[in-house]
């Protein structure tokens, strides 16, 4: 819920610094924004939500002067700002955080921070000022941040807190967020969050754009939602709930699918004190597991603790140093895609842009590729079966925003991962390796790629669901082990679960019911 | 201003665009002609006629553009698979030295119809066996290949200068640095009699069509353009990405290497250092030029084959330079580069 703030004079919500005054912008066919108006006021927090492809991105490309709206106005302070124009913009005061850091890595802070402040022939630089202004700007908002640091040795979230404090180093009044925690962990995420309360307690205005519910509750004085280009409702984040938020985002109700009870079959999968060194680095120490047929084990923790290279022995493109790896109670020796998909096992990458799908290639070819021995006949490549596979899975798994020989990177993260579950469970895997499976997707694929897993994990499929998010795994797993700086914890029975003792868990510290403390 | 990516493209289009290229590219070199003080319509009419006016320079033009569709071939199916292949020149020179290695004296003894392609299978492994220094740099240490593919260029013709002065010097050819003379029935037959049009050019013709099968039917085809437009994903997808690229490899300097066996056992008979005036480097502006498809990649080396031909003709008769004809190949790269682009995306607002 959202803690209501302390009332404070900088913040004045009756004057409004911000007016966008029916906005419209047609890309082609798609009209991306539909006479879109809204008002941001002095010291507000407002979130505009969303799904993909909703219009937030274009809304605030047009009020940073990226684009030229078709129609429309935009104000600030009552005064309106030249179209298209973003050092218009940034000169009115507006600040904007992109969602890929517009920064370099081989410059250090404060560099990164001056870096177009200055002119160009100007022979001295205010190095001493800018550092003066900076550590003030970083004082007054909290944002601890070392000056002489080399950007690139920085975590992402610092990354980001320096791109917000470029903004605040430009004078901004208004800031706008884009998706601020996909790139966050948990931790990172809540501290973002208390930094942009203080910064609208300190008199800023604050847009954020996202499509997580919980943040925006949590976050937000004001949420306006807007669906297919149009705002389709405002509300006062103390007068909403999630679930009024989420059927609006989406048009209509969603329910995230729900796990019923099963009785798990035998062992699928089972990892006896694997480890896995590269580059000198121990990444996975001495991890055992098991997962049983129609069970789903989750393996939570925070994104760069193992996980990855667990997904990659189990998917086939690492070997492990030392353990063993049983396959239906049989022992394995290293295995290579081909022989992971042969012994049945389907597989979902964590990253699918960059594993999951080649985006130049056509949607038929990516549903074949991995299994091109099956279709293709003395080294040539059946086509017409191809297609035909890649139509039943667009079907079947409600693939939406392209046919079969269309380029896959047209589909969204949505879509091109229903495409990713249809390749692999049109062909009843016995066991499912899913990492991040619903990651940077909107409440309605959510609801779509949960309810596909749930509905193998019925059908007697053993699923491994690695991830860091604490609702899904909650929601997902039966049983649910930790990965902590690579090591994995003894399970823990779903109905034990939630989200404080996952957390504490995920820190490597815990006590379980009986008081029993356990670490990591 | 930015561009989108355009999602159809019409046929009318996409032969369209290539015309107006070579159009634009042409008026582009007319301004330079007409700067020369030549007559700039003249100019281009004796260019056609020198490449195609008489049969003899016809068959000279598609004899020129034989080794341009074996090189283009041999850049359009590496850079597929972003492999940057910059040493067809190097492996052109290794498959004709290989040729004159074993086929002068060594292999004679064999007939004709055996000799021939097992001299064409010779040539082509040469040129595979040198790809696979800087193919083995890259995926041993990630060393980029563009740097040591370029560089082996010049080690391969020194290495050949060195044979061709050395243990396979022409001992009758009045101390001139080339290699022994090929058998009399190593030489391929010619295609036009009383001409050099040799049956090479209808090989190439073959290899071309067989390649664009090979890249757009076949697994291997699928897999090395996955390969080269993903390689972390075609991985994760169960593509080798080591094999693969060693089978792109192999192909790409094989088909460099045998562009040097067909021309010297259709044209020359014999090796020297000048026998490429560098047949490799211009297969990568083919290969560009036809965008890396295979058979455009046929059109791609007939056009520059005129060019080269067609402005020798021309500056005999009006006395300007033939430096016109580079001029005219590397505009008509941009101006297609440009079209090529244009067809792939539109401007919008």
């Amino acid at each position: 819920m959202a803690t209501p703030l302390p009332d404070c004079r900088l913040r004045d919500m009756t004057t409004a610094v911000l007016t966008i005054e029916g906005v419209s912008k047609r890309f082609g066919s798609t009209l991306a924004n539909d006479n879109i108006s809204l008002s941001l006021a002095k010291g507000e927090i407002v979130a505009l939500l969303g799904e993909n492809g909703a219009g937030k991105t274009t809304l605030m490309s047009i009020l940073f002067g990226h684009y030229v709206p078709d129609t429309g106005r935009i104000l600030i302070d009552n005064v309106e700002l030249p179209k298209g124009k973003p050092r218009a913009a940034i000169r009115a005061g507006v600040g904007m955080v992109h969602q890929h850091f517009s920064l370099a890595p081989n410059l250090t802070v404060l560099e990164n921070i001056m870096t177009g402040t200055e002119r160009l022939w100007s022979l001295t630089s205010q190095m001493t000022a800018a550092r003066n202004k900076l550590l003030a700007i970083s004082e007054r908002f909290g944002l601890k941040v070392d000056p002489d640091a080399r950007l690139g040795d920085l975590s992402v979230g610092e990354q980001q807190r320096v791109e917000i404090l470029k903004a605040l180093y430009n004078d901004a009044r208004i800031l706008i967020l884009d998706e601020p925690t996909a790139v966050l962990t948990q931790i990172e995420a809540e501290k973002l969050f208390s930094t942009l309360k203080q910064m609208a307690a300190q008199g800023l205005s604050l847009i954020f754009i996202s499509h997580k519910l919980d943040e925006v509750m949590a976050t937000a004085d004001r949420i306006v939602v807007l669906r297919g280009g149009k705002v389709a409702a405002e509300r006062q984040a103390s007068q909403t709930s999630k679930a009024e938020l989420a059927e609006l985002m989406v048009g209509h109700r969603v329910t995230r699918p729900t796990r019923e009870k099963s009785i798990p079959g035998a062992i699928a999968l089972e990892a006896r004190d694997i480890t896995l060194k590269s580059g000198g680095v121990e990444r996975l120490k001495k991890i055992s597991f098991h997962v049983r047929a129609g069970e789903v084990l989750g393996i939570i923790g925070v994104s760069g603790n193992g996980q990855a290279s667990l997904g990659q022995i189990l998917s086939g493109t690492a070997n492990r140093s030392s353990g063993e790896l049983l396959l239906f109670n049989k022992p394995v020796g290293d295995l290579d895609v081909a022989a992971v998909i042969e012994a049945g096992v389907g597989r979902i990458p964590e990253d699918r842009n960059r594993d999951g799908a080649i985006g130049e290639m056509a949607i038929w070819e990516n549903a074949v590729l991995e299994r091109l021995s099956s279709y293709s006949k003395h080294g040539l490549v059946d086509r017409g079966a191809g297609v035909a596979f890649a139509q039943e899975i667009i079907e079947a798994f409600d693939v939406r925003g392209g046919s079969a020989a269309s380029r896959t990177r047209l589909l969204s993260g949505g879509n091109m991962q229903k495409l990713i579950l249809g390749r692999n469970l049109h062909e009843r895997p016995r066991i499912l390796i899913a990492a991040q499976p619903a990651r940077g997707l909107d409440e309605g694929a959510v609801a779509a790629v949960h309810g596909r897993i749930l509905e193998a994990r019925r059908q007697g499929t053993a699923v491994l669901l690695i991830s860091e998010d604490l609702d899904e795994v909650i929601a997902l797993a039966d049983r649910i082990q930790a990965i902590v700086g690579g090591r994995l914890s003894a399970p823990i029975d779903a109905s034990e679960a939630d989200a404080r003792l996952l957390g504490l868990m995920m820190a490597g510290e815990w006590k379980d019911k009986s008081g029993t403390e356990h670490a990591i | 201003m930015r561009f989108e990516r355009r999602e159809h493209r019409p046929l009318y289009m996409m032969t369209l665009a290539p015309l107006l290229a070579i159009i634009a590219a042409l008026a582009l070199a007319g301004i330079l002609i007409a700067i020369a003080g030549a007559p700039v319509f003249e100019a281009y009419r004796r260019i056609l006629l020198g490449a195609f006016g008489s049969r003899l320079s016809a068959t000279e033009t598609l004899t020129r553009a034989t080794p341009l569709i074996l090189t283009g071939l041999a850049a359009a199916v590496a850079f597929r698979a972003r492999l940057w292949n910059i040493g067809a020149e190097g492996q052109f020179y290794f498959g004709a030295i290989a040729v004159a290695a074993f086929g002068s004296k060594m292999l004679a003894g064999l007939p004709g119809p055996i000799l021939i392609p097992l001299l064409m299978i010779i040539g082509a492994l040469a040129g595979m066996i040198l790809i696979l220094v800087p193919l083995w740099l890259r995926l041993r240490f990630s060393v980029d290949e563009v740097v040591t593919s370029l560089i082996l260029n010049f080690i391969a013709v020194l290495f050949v200068s060195m044979l061709i002065d050395g243990v396979l010097k022409d001992p009758t050819a009045f101390g001139w640095p080339q290699s022994q003379a090929l058998a009399d029935h190593a030489m391929l037959p010619k295609l036009i009699a009383r001409s050099r049009l040799h049956i090479g050019f209808a090989i190439a013709i073959v290899i071309a069509a067989a390649v664009y099968f090979v890249q757009s039917r076949t697994v291997f085809g699928m897999q090395s353009r996955a390969a080269g437009l993903n390689p972390s994903g075609a991985v994760f997808a169960g593509v080798r990405f080591g094999s693969t690229l060693f089978k792109v490899a192999c192909l790409s300097g094989g088909l460099a290497g045998l562009a040097g066996a067909i021309e010297v056992m259709g044209v020359k008979g014999y090796v020297t250092t000048d026998l490429s005036p560098g047949f490799g480097y211009a297969g990568i502006v083919v290969a560009m030029l036809a965008n890396l498809n295979p058979l455009g990649v046929v059109l791609a080396a007939i056009f520059t084959a005129t060019m080269f031909v067609g402005a020798d003709g021309m500056s005999r008769s009006l006395g300007i330079p033939t430096y016109i004809a580079d001029v005219t190949v590397a505009l008509s790269l941009l101006t297609m580069l440009i079209a090529l682009f244009f067809t792939q995306y539109r401007i919008r607002r």
